[in-house]
This record gives structure tokens, sequence and C-alpha cells, in this order.
């Protein structure tokens, strides 16, 4: 028997207020009461209780969100649904959505991230779309912490396990190591799919009398309460929330995507959803409140995978691999049929009503009765906000300059720092080339998947220097959208839009909420003036430990759309001779630059600015350049300025260069200032090259040598590729052998 | 010359298969859905990479009983090319069709790249294309390609010239001889864990593993042209 006679009963839980160790806030108990008209039992207080959690409701960062631009000429979805849509033409389109895992991430960092990639596919395949890219953004602390190398490589383990079975390729992403993300780590996962626009599917649960089918997986007790938990701070008593970790199998989701495309091309389906936090709850809720009409469900129905489950469990599990789906009444039979050849369940567990309420039915009894919008309709949080006096600080601190006494050792360091060394030891445990369209392997600036059948391709990214927004919020979240764009240029790729994870810690503290408040500003006037609009996304908050807030980390995941193949462009140099341009002048900026952090251990003074216009000006002249062919090789200059980008070039080439500036050696080589290239171009296209990008300047020529000369006025450069190359390559695989 | 490609629940690199022989080919192919119980038919049998039935125990163990697996034994018997690639080459070791074993990797990660392999027999139905001790750029991609045998059986794979593939270079699992792809006596089963489907478009890096269906393709023609002309 299950044990519903042990739940506390309405009258308890007003009075001991059980309503606050599930998550309710006082106001919020009180407004469930006036809602129901009447106190709410132990699993309606439940249902409201991870509904209005933020992870789910947004309930804080709503306001904010209302910032970002989100609709668009190609945009066909924008946020709301499972994932945003964007034409793509010829009757197809992109879909894609990036998503946290980072509490459950925490404490069970395999499962967590593995997870994390399930559900993001799941959200990408029930838009009606075959996913066919995954992307990771991934943050840890300190890799001398011996816990900090254990989540590093169980995270990557547990993506590569899940990504690698399913057999989606995992292309690309990012990897930065902070000591602010010790004991938080950041997994940002983040699904591409391609669909044709007659195939897609909403979450929306309409028709009076049709049928509701729970499909995939059964549920069991894990994950009950995750989104509750993902939505506090991390602290020694997190361990125990272990149970609160979903468990991940990528062989029932690999049947599970089959069988729902499948069913996408059946007249039958109405409505289709993930499963995801707040599992059967969240489905069910938003997909009659999204129709405006209720779902009554016979719990008895749901397949469980134990015994004597309660209504209470079987709502908030967390159990993976499971959607709810809608059809229409009559073809329960058919759609049985999709789901058996795949060796799956699907289960009439109810049907739509009128009566606009989510109505749960359990061993004969009506144990829950809500409003189905009650539950979706969180009441919204204004947070009050004060600018940090950190901030103000960096704000008017002296201009930092750097001094430098041997370049060529520099460089070297700054090429064994794990955040910008080779991310092979990790790229190398992902399959990146199942379904045989990956064009461009992670490692350039953008990865790039081919639209099989067409002569497109779709450049993808995900990018975040958390640096620059530790020291200003505003000008960091306008860099984020910024270098995403710049990186598709690079690839030969128009900026589409974007997908957003807003990572950071908790909004309750006056001084996060101002991050959060100024990042989202900055991102959504950059996505104003680039045309980048956002099209889904994700808040994780309470990003914190003993220890503070995270840096506030607003990931940006953005694809583009390669119009010919033939535009397709990399970052290596290509060929001897070719002439070797840099677009930009750089600045003395090194506020949250690598060098900074390589020379001082933390970051200070101002982060670089951006001109937003310049920037737009200046990428739609290298596109354009990419597009007419005139162009050999194609980088951004971020992370680690000049120094770095000419180093990537070089690597795995057999080339070299000879470059000659009449610069500041420290200022040419390392100042992060915004909105740079560097660029090649064979000698036959030099001519049309220069007319029409009129601010390159002539740097040099790509030598067939083992050299990179750097000469200035003062002193020359000299640095050995194969030297830098062995730094580079293995600073990460070196760190993780030797320290286990 | 019809392909039949098999579908386990599961395999992941079916398409891949399929697009190689189609695109790369413009060859006759099929998906053939592992319930099914004939191949008749069907000319050539590729079993594609992945995980089948998620490879929760050891890969390819479950998949040895699909009711299809009858049918590629008996096309393999009568010497239909057969070709099992990663999860392929593992369930045609469970079955039988090939000695031998697959451990996890030496480093224990999965591993993702493109390698180099020497083509160390051509003279089999799968490499005429490719000249002797040539080297090929192939893409490997797999947790438990360690392929592993007895001493007895490694000598009689090398006298009997069946090791046709091995890794060149550095060896990227462990591989005992460093193998990468071996056949059977009759010289129409060939396993191998590097993934020829996917180095058969210049586009993705390389094209090195079209000559072995090209070679598979050839060797179809030159047999029934032999039959109809005998």
């Amino acid at each position: 028997m299950p044990l519903t006679h042990l739940e506390p009963s309405p009258e308890q839980i007003e009075q001991e207020k059980v309503y606050r160790t599930m998550g309710l806030t006082e106001e919020e108990y009180q407004k469930v009461k006036n809602l129901l008209g009447r106190k709410p039992n132990y699993t309606e207080t439940g249902l409201f209780s991870v509904m209005w959690s933020e992870h789910c409701s947004y309930k804080t960062s709503k306001p904010v969100l209302k910032y970002f631009p989100t609709t668009g000429e190609h945009v066909l979805q924008g946020p709301g649904e499972g994932a945003g849509i964007v034409d793509i033409g010829d009757g197809q389109a992109v879909v894609f959505k990036i998503e946290s895992h980072n509490h459950p991430s925490a404490i069970e960092p395999y499962q967590g991230a593995a997870t994390g990639v399930g559900g993001i596919i799941r959200d990408v395949f029930s838009m009606g779309a075959r996913p066919v890219a995954l992307l990771d953004s991934l943050r840890f602390g300190d890799l001398d912490s011996s816990r900090v190398r254990y989540l590093f490589e169980e995270v990557v383990s547990g993506i590569a396990g899940y990504g690698n079975c399913i057999g989606i390729p995992t292309v690309g992403g990012e990897l930065q190591f902070d000591p602010c993300y010790n004991g938080n780590p950041l997994v940002n996962a983040m699904c591409v799919g391609i669909m044709d626009h007659a195939d897609i599917q909403v979450g929306q649960a309409r028709g009076i009398g049709n049928t509701v089918m729970y499909v995939g997986a059964s549920t069991g007790r894990d994950g009950i309460n995750g989104a509750t938990f993902a939505s506090e701070e991390i602290s020694e008593k997190s361990d125990e929330k272990r149970s609160a970790v979903q468990v991940g199998d990528p062989f029932m989701e690999k049947l599970l995507v089959e069988a729902c495309l499948e069913l996408t091309k059946h007249d039958a389906l109405v409505g289709i959803q993930d499963m995801g936090a707040a599992g059967l709850v969240s489905s069910a809720s938003e997909m009659a409140a999204k129709a405006g009409v209720g779902i009554h469900m016979n719990l008895d129905l749901i397949p469980q995978r134990e015994t004597e489950m309660t209504p209470y469990e079987m709502m908030l599990s967390e159990s993976q691999e499971r959607m709810l789906i809608v059809i229409k009444k009559g073809s329960e039979e058919e759609i049985k049929a999709i789901f058996a050849r795949w060796g799956l369940h699907a289960v009439a567990v109810g049907e739509v009503i009128e009566e606009e309420v989510l109505r749960l039915e359990h061993k004969g009894k009506i144990v829950a009765d809500v409003p189905s919008d009650s539950l979706a309709s969180a009441p919204v949080r204004h947070m009050p906000s004060k600018v940090p006096a950190v901030y103000l600080a960096n704000q008017a601190a002296p201009a930092w300059k750097p001094e430098i006494n041997n370049y060529a050792k520099t460089i070297k360091k700054l090429l064994g720092q794990p955040t910008l060394a080779s991310k092979e030891w990790v790229t190398r445990q992902y399959d990146y080339m199942v379904q045989t369209n990956t064009v461009v392997a992670p490692g350039s600036d953008a990865a790039v998947v081919r639209v099989r059948g067409t002569k497109k391709g779709l450049a993808m990214t995900t990018d975040c220097n958390a640096k620059y927004l530790a020291l200003d919020p505003n000008e960091g979240g306008k860099i984020a959208v910024a270098e995403a764009a710049r990186n598709i240029v690079c690839s030969g790729g128009v900026p589409l839009a974007i997908t957003d994870c807003l990572n950071f810690g908790s909004p309750e503290n006056p001084e996060v909420f101002w991050e959060i408040d100024e990042s989202v500003k900055g991102m959504a006037k950059a996505c104003d003036v680039l045309k980048t609009p956002v099209i889904s996304g994700n808040v994780s908050l309470y990003n914190e430990t003993d220890r503070g807030a995270i840096d506030p980390t607003p990931v940006v995941g953005m694809v583009g759309l390669v119009e010919d193949l033939d535009h397709v462009m990399t970052a290596s140099f290509k060929n001897e001779g070719d002439a070797v341009y840099v677009i930009g002048t750089a600045k003395p900026e090194f506020g949250g630059s690598a060098l900074q952090i390589l020379m001082d251990g933390e970051v200070s003074g101002k982060a670089p600015a951006l001109d937003l216009e310049l920037e737009k000006g200046r990428q739609g002249k290298v596109l354009e350049a990419i597009k007419s062919g005139f162009l050999a090789s194609a980088h951004d200059i971020s992370e680690g300025g000049l120094a770095v980008a000419v180093a990537e070039s070089v690597f795995g080439t057999e080339l070299g260069c000879d470059l000659k500036f009449d610069t500041d050696p420290a200022v040419e080589l390392f100042s992060e200032t915004q909105s740079r290239y560097l660029i090649t171009v064979p000698e036959i296209t030099k001519k049309d090259f220069e007319a029409l990008v009129g601010d390159a300047v002539f740097v040099g020529n790509v030598t067939r040598s083992e050299t990179v000369n750097l000469a200035f006025a003062s002193s020359t450069v000299t640095l050995n590729r194969n030297e830098l190359e062995n730094e580079w390559r293995g600073a990460l695989s070196c760190i993780m052998s030797a320290k286990n | 010359m019809k392909t039949a490609v098999i579908v386990f629940p599961g395999s992941n690199c079916d398409q891949d298969m399929y697009y190689a022989i189609k695109d790369g080919l413009d060859e006759e192919v099929d998906y053939v859905w592992h319930a099914e119980t004939s191949l008749d038919g069907y000319d050539a049998i590729m079993i594609p990479g992945g995980f089948s039935y998620g490879d929760y125990l050891r890969s390819g163990a479950i998949a040895r009983f699909a009711g299809i697996m009858p049918a590629v034994i008996k096309a393999a018997k009568e010497g239909k090319p057969v070709l099992g690639v990663c999860n392929g080459f593992q369930i045609l070791l469970e079955a039988g069709l090939l000695p031998g074993a697959m451990l996890k990797n030496k480093h224990l990660k999965f591993i993702c790249e493109t390698v180099n392999l020497q083509v160390k027999n051509n003279d089999t139905q799968f490499t005429k294309l490719y000249n002797q001790d040539e080297v090929i750029r192939i893409p490997i991609a797999h947790g438990e390609g360690n392929y592993f045998c007895d001493d007895e059986t490694l000598k009689e794979l090398q006298e009997n010239n069946r090791i046709v593939f091995t890794y060149s270079g550095e060896n990227p699992n462990g591989s005992r001889a460093d193998i990468a792809g071996i056949i059977n006596e009759a010289g129409n089963v060939l396993g191998m864990m590097p993934h020829p489907e996917r180095a058969a478009d210049a586009l993705l890096g390389s094209d090195d593993g079209l000559r072995l269906f090209q070679s598979i393709l050839n060797h179809w023609r030159e047999s029934t042209h032999a039959a109809y002309t005998s």
C-alpha cells in the first residue's frame, strides 16, 4: 500500500508550515490557498512547490527576460516551447536550445551531465526535429583540486557516455577553469536539430475527449523534487539530495527518438512534450494550460518502476526518457503499434477535458484538483538590485599595464593554461563524426554540420567569457553575443539566432540580481544590433557555494547558416606565401584578459569595450570576403589576444609566419580589444580583399617553417611552433594523468 | 548490387552506412530490421556501428541472438560479402563468424579520431582497390576496440594473411598485434573497428574508405559477370 496515510493533512501542512520545507514561501502558500479556495493537500502542495520553483517558473528572471528580442524574420518558434525554431529555407528549419544541469552535476557528475544531455535532446525531438549535433559549455574550478579533477573527468565521461551511445555527434562547446566554480561546476548542454516545416509539433493538449498517453521509460523514485533542488544554493547538505539526481539510459532515449520521429509523421498526433524538470506535473499542466483545457489523469495507469508509489512521488519524479503525448481519440492502437516496434510502452493514462483543471485520480479517489494554468503562473518576484562596490572600484581603477620581460615565455605559459590549452583530451572522448555530416570538427572557431541533401551547412558555437562579466556584466554580456557571432562568421555562416543559459548566483542577493539585470540588458542590446533574436533558453540561479556566487556566466549558444558549403572557413593557416592581415587596432585593454589572470591570478579594472556598430560592420565585411572566396583562413582574436590566435592558426599545420608590427608588443600581442580578426589571403585575391576590407592591415606572410617571427621596432619575438604546440596539446592530458 | 544494412535497436551508424552505399557507390541499399529473418535477394550485408541494445552487457552479446542473425550466418556461409564495422565487428565476434574478443580500450576511455591504417592484405574482395601496405586515413570511434585473441589464433591469423588492417603508428586502443580488421578463412566476412563509411566523402576530411565499398562492388560485378558467362 502506498504510504499516503503518512502524508501530512492539509491542516498540518498549514499549521506546521510543511510547505516551507517543500520550497514555497509564506506568500506563495497563501496564493495557492486563494487559487484553490481551500487548503491544498500534500500532493497539491508538492505540485505547486515544484512548478513554482525558479527552475520551472522563472519567477525571478521573468522581468529580466523581457529585455530579449524574441522575434525576427526567420523565427518560426520563439521561447515557450521545448525549443526554438528558425527557418533555413527550402521548407527546412533548425531547432535548438541550451539547458543547464549544474546542480545535479555538482553532486553526481556522471549522471548529472548525462541526463543534462538526454533532457536537451528530448526538448529538440519533441518539436519534431531530428537531433543532429550537441555542444557542451563547461566550467570547472581549479584543477589543482582532486575533487575538481574528479568532477571534470566524470562530467566529460557522462556527456560522452550519453551522446556517443545515442549517436548524436558532440561537435563543439567550450571549457573554462576558474576557482569561482570550485564546488559548483557549470554543465550546459545544447542540442541542434533539423526538420521540415510541415513536421513542427507543439506541446498542447488540444481537442476535448482526446487521449493523453504516456510513452517511454517507466516512472521511478529518482529525481523527485529535482527542480526544487536546482533552485537552492549548493551546500554541504546537498549530498543528502543525491536522490534528486536522475539516472540516464541513452539506449532507451535512442529508441524514444526513433519512435517519436515516426510518431510526428502520424496524423493522429495532437501534441507532444518532454517530461523534463518536474516530470509529469509540468508536462501535463503546461500542455493543458497552453491549450486552455484540462487533463484528467488516472495515476494507477502510469507505468511504475517501483511498487507502492504515491501520487506525490509519481507526479514529481524526474525519471528520464519519458514523454507525454496527446493523440486523437480512437487512434490509441495505431500509436501503440509504433512504440511496440521499438519495444516501448505507450499507455493511455488520461483524457483532455473541457474544465481547465489538472485532475488526478488514484485508487478511485481524486488526489489533486487544481486549475491547470495556476501551476504555470507562479507569482513573479521583483528583486531589489544594488550596484556592487567591487564594480564601482573596478570602473575607477587605473589602467592595468603588464611588465613583460620575456614575450616568448609568456606566450608559451598562456598556451599551457587549462582554459586556453587544446581541448583534445575532452573532444576525443566524444564521437563528433557519427551521422557523417561534420564538416568542421571541434577545434576551430565554430563547428559546421552539413544539411544532408543540400549545399547548406549549420555553423554552431557556444561562448561566454565570464571574466569580462565579472568586471562589467553589461559590456561582458554584449561581448558574449558578439563573440559567438564572430565565431559563426569566421566559419562562413550568417548568424541566425541564439539560445542562452543564464548561470548566476542567488538572485536574493541584490548585487547578484544587478549582475543578472545588467548582463541580460547587454546581451539583449547585442542581439538587437546583430539581428540574432533569442529563440530559447534556460535560467540557472543559485549557483553558489559557501565561497559565494560564481562569476556571472550567461552562456550564448548561436547557430548560423552556411548558405553554401564552399563558404566553409577555418582558422588554420593554409598555404605558404599567403598574406596575413589583422583587422582592428589593439588598444591597451587588459581587464579580464588571459594575460592578467596569468600574471595576477585575478582580474581587475575595466572589461574591453565593445562598439556594436563597428562589430556589425566588420562581421559583414569578413563574411562578404569569405563568401567571395577571398580568404584562406579567418580567426577571431579573443582570449589571449593576437599571440594566442597566431599560435592556434599554425598548430596542426606545417607552417609558420613572419609578421611585422609598428605597435607596442604587449598591447599588440595580448590585449583583448574586441572586434579583431586574424585573416590570411592568397596572393591572387589580395587586391580584391584590400578593396573590400579597408581597415585590414597587412602584417606579413605565412611561411613553410617551424618558426613564428613577430618583429617589433624594439625587439623580435621568435617562437618555435613544435615547442608551443607540445605545450598546448599536452597541458590538459598532462594535468589529468599526472595527478590521478 | 543490392545491399542490406542491418538495424538493431541502438544501431547509430546505420544511416552513415546507408549513405556510403547510396551516395558513395550509387547502388541500391535497404535497411533491414533486426526482427526480420531473411536476407534472400541481398548481395552484400553490412552490420553497422552503434550501441546495439545499449551494449550494457558485453558489446554485441545481445545482438547475436537477434532474429536476423541466422540469416546473416547463412549469407556468410553462402559466400556473400559480410562487413561488420565497430559494433558490427563486435557482433561478428560474438556470433562466432570471426575469432577473438574485444576488451576495453587500454586507456579505458572512449576515443574518437582519424587514424592511420595500414592495408596488410589487399588481396581480398574488400581491399582490391588499395595497394599492399598502403597507409589510409580512417576514423575510429569506440570504447571497446582493444582486439584480443590467444596465441594460437593470432598465429593462425598471421599465417593465413587474415589480418587485413593494422593501426599504423600509435596503437590507439591496445589491440593485440595492432589489429584493426580481420577476415574469415573463406575471405568473405570482414570485421573492422575503424569506420570506412565515415571516410566516404572528401568534404568530411577523407574518402579513403570509399575504395573498400568500391572493391566490394567490383568483386560482385566480376563474380556475377562470370556467373552469366559460364
